[in-house]
This record gives C-alpha cells, structure tokens and sequence, in this order.
C-alpha cells in the first residue's frame, strides 16, 4: 500500500510540474487522435449522410457492415493497417509503419465507421421530419443533404466526440502499427501499458489520470452539447 | 381562344374565365395497395383567387394538394402546370404542422431565399419585408422551433411567400392553431390573394371556407363532388354528400 500511495504522490508531482515526458506523450496522443478524428469526420460525415438520403443497390448491405464495423476490435483493425504498411504489404514502399502518421491511419480507420453509421442514423430521422418540405422548395440533392447536416449539427458533434472517446482510449491499434517507440510513437495508452509492466507506477498512474480527466471532459461536453441543443429545440 | 377551350373541367372554379388556370389535373389516380385513395380528379386551379379542398377525413383531399405539388407522383392521369416548368418551381407548400429548420427565424427565411435561387444582392431587402410581412421583425434571432404555433405557421407562411409562389398550397394551415393566429395567418393568406397568388386552401372549417374561398371544391372518397363558386356552395350544394357534410352529419 505504501508504493502505491507514493506512487500517486509522484504522479501528482509530474502532473503538477508538467514532466517534460508526461506532457510529450499526452501531446503526441492528442495530436494524433484529433488528426484521426478530423480525417473520420472528413469521410464519415458525407459518406453516411449519403447512405442516409441516397436510394442505391447495396445500400442495405453498406449499412449494416459499417454498423458491424463499429465494434471492430482495434488489434485487429491494428493488424489490418500492419499488413497494408509493412515492408511486405502494398503501401510499404511509403515506409510509414513506426510513424504517428500509421498511429493516425489506424485510428481513422478506427473512428470511421463510428462516424459514419452515427451520422447515418441522424440524418436519416432528420430527412423523414425535412423530405417534403425541402422537396416541395425544390431542393437540390446537394443542398438537402447539407441542409441536413448542418441541422444536425449538435448530433452530429456528439458523434464525433463519441469517436474521439473511442480513438483516445484505445491501446490495440496503436502499439502494433506504432511500436510504443519512446519520443516517436508513445502515446498514453501504450506507455501506461508499458510502464505498469515494468513497475514504474507513477508515470503509469499520472497518464491515467489525465486519462480519465480527459474523458469525463469529453462527457461533460457531451451533456453540454445535448443540453443546449435541447434548449434551442435544435436536438 | 382555343386555350379556353381545353379548360372545361370545371368551370365554376374559374373566378376570371378569360384567364388560363394554373394548373389543370385530369383524371388523376393514386392507387396504394391495391386501394384508389384518388379516383379520377379532375379539377383547375384557376390563376388567382383563393379554391377551399373541402371533404371529409380520408376523402383526398391532403393527397390532392400534394399531387398539384409534385410531392407524389399519380398511378395515372395527367397534372398540367399551364406557364409549364416555370409554374411546376413556384408552386410553395405549407403544411399543417409546420416543419422549421433548426435554425433562427431569420436563417430558415434566409435557408429557403437561397434555395429557392433569390440573387444575393436582393437577399438581404427580401429577408426584412418576409420578417416584417410575417410581423416576425422582433422574433428573427429565436430559434424558430421554440415560438409557438401560431407564430411558427406564421414562419412558414412567409416561407412559402419568400417563393414569390404563383400558387400556394396549404393544407389545414390553422387546424392546430387558436383564434388570434388563425386571423394572423388568414391576414396573410388576403394579402398573398391581394398579390396575385393562386391559393389552394385544404380546410375542414366551414367558416374560413366562407371567409376566404372564391371557389370550393369538395371531395369525397378520392373524388371531386362539386366544384362551385363560394357562395353557391355555402348556400345550395349540388350533392348530396357536400349537403350532408354541411349539414354536419358524418359522412362515411
């Protein structure tokens, strides 16, 4: 019990002394999961907003595994971006394995379908409450389906963060196509993996609590998010 | 004129018999499993004045207004927007329960300006005089979903208005709405007439019916009954159905 009570003592103490480490490894982490999260956003947003709105062959099949896809366990979404990116696989000439970039690649994948069923589902109530009106105003397809994300906005945010949530916590993906390369490629996770494996507590504990910081700050904004939608009758 | 001459499908809904009417439905059908919920209408929309859709619950007359608007294609018949495509755009819809974007007040105005092609110069005067025409001036920053009924039907008024519309449908505009905002509306409904706007009036209130329409046709069980001019409606109706309606007995 003594260990692990100055083992938070010292966490504490490198958290409140912003330990250069700490602060690297919390950086990289963030860095690279906004990265990951803004390029989900950037495919998920339209891509989910036009299995929404659009009538096509297949359509039935794309949803339901982008749906699966939501559960992917991240080693194995880890494995797959491995294989794509070592030496061996068709994107090994661009010599990304061991670099954040992999790490970003990985969780993008990671995040995407998240995004994408999430806003799926949005938009397709949203499109039920606005068809016949934005039909009857002669809209185009273009502008129906940014009408519809942009009024979906709040939910849409909420999915998003849910993404971001999923991306910052996960462990899997990121130590096999990253490495846990100390100054390149350790972010929180993996490091709270390593250190407890070595014994060193307090690094462990200390990126653990901004772990958990981080996620209730995620959650706190989440409620936010969805009590002001509520207010302005915009959910 | 040989044009008069294609319109005879209803004569007495024609306020000015010289002018074409806006659109013309003939024969329409809209079959949905296996049931004729429109069986053969034919009516005009004549170019001006205010034409009451009158008939009891199910007899089509929501689904009329959405035909004449495009929103559902018919089984078979024909639809004809006489100034052709340029008709077909400017034809604006408000719906019983209004749908607001959830947005302002002035961004769902300015939302169906863009939409529908208004130039950006003019955007911005047309904004103000929809704002004021809807008496909405003071409510244009308030999300539109958090006014109240009459004031949101008001929104979606001047909405439909923001069109510069040659018709304008509505389907029971103030079932849902109390005494005050049903003048407020109807007050905007006499000023769209004023402009030369055709409005078709879906209502189930003998009494607005009186006061607003010029025309009322009334239907009953996918079909047109009766089409007559206001006042010889309300004062001797033709059918036996639209006397039985009148007469408040439940029509089935």
């Amino acid at each position: 019990m003594q260990d692990f009570g100055a083992a938070f003592a010292e966490a504490f103490a490198l958290i409140v002394g912003l330990d250069a480490e700490l602060v690297a490894i919390i950086g990289l982490s963030l860095r690279v999961t906004f990265s990951a999260v803004i390029i989900a956003c950037l495919l998920g947003l339209p891509l989910g907003a036009l299995l929404a709105v659009g009538r096509f062959p297949g359509r039935g099949v794309v949803i339901v595994v982008i749906s699966a896809l939501m559960g992917l366990p991240p080693v194995v979404v880890g494995l797959a971006v491995y294989l794509m990116l070592s030496s061996a696989g068709p994107l090994g000439v661009l010599q990304l394995l061991y670099t954040p970039t992999a790490m970003i690649i990985a969780q993008a994948v990671l995040v995407t379908p998240i995004v994408a069923a999430l806003t799926r589902q949005v938009v397709e109530d949203l499109h039920g409450e606005y068809d016949e009106l934005l039909r009857s105003m002669g809209s185009s397809r273009l502008g129906t389906i940014a009408t519809l994300l942009w009024d979906a906005r709040y939910s849409l945010l909420t999915a998003a963060l849910a993404g971001l949530g999923r991306a910052l916590a996960e462990v899997g993906a990121v130590m096999i196509v990253g490495g846990n390369i100390a100054h390149v490629t350790r972010v929180m996770t993996t490091a709270i993996a390593l250190e407890t494996s070595k014994g060193e507590l307090a690094l462990a504990l200390g990126l653990g609590i901004i772990l958990v910081c981080l996620s209730i700050l995620i959650n706190a904004g989440l409620l936010g998010l969805r009590r002001t939608a509520e207010r302005l009758a915009y959910a | 004129m040989p044009d008069g001459a294609v319109m005879p499908l209803c004569e007495p809904c024609h306020p000015q018999p010289n002018t074409p009417p806006a659109v013309v439905l003939d024969n329409l059908v809209l079959e949905r499993g296996g049931k004729r919920l429109i069986d053969g209408l034919s009516m005009t929309v004549p170019a001006q004045g205010v034409t009451a859709v009158m008939g009891p619950n199910g007899a089509g007359k929501s689904l009329a207004l959405r035909l004449i608007a495009g929103l559902i294609a018919p089984s078979a018949g024909r639809l004809e927007c006489m100034a052709g495509e340029e008709t077909r755009r400017r034809i604006a819809f408000v719906f019983q329960k209004p749908v607001l974007l959830r947005r302002s007040v002035r961004a769902n105005l300015d939302h169906a300006l863009r939409t529908y092609g208004t130039p950006r110069r003019e955007r911005a005067e047309r904004l103000a005089e929809l704002l004021a025409l809807g008496q909405l001036t003071e409510l244009a920053e308030r999300p539109a979903r958090v006014l109240s009924g009459g004031e949101q039907q008001r929104v979606a008024m001047v909405r439909a208005l923001a069109a510069a519309p040659k018709v304008l449908l509505l389907d029971e505009p103030t079932a849902s709405l109390d005494p005050q905002a049903t003048a407020a509306i109807e007050a905007l409904i006499r000023r769209a007439v004023d402009d030369g706007v055709s409005i078709v009036l879906v209502t189930h209130e003998a009494g607005q019916a009186q006061r607003l329409a010029d025309n009322v046709c009334f239907l009953h069980q996918g079909r047109l009954r009766e089409a007559a001019p206001a006042a010889a409606f309300f004062h001797s109706p033709s059918s036996v159905e639209a006397r039985a309606y009148l007469a408040g007995e439940l029509l089935i």
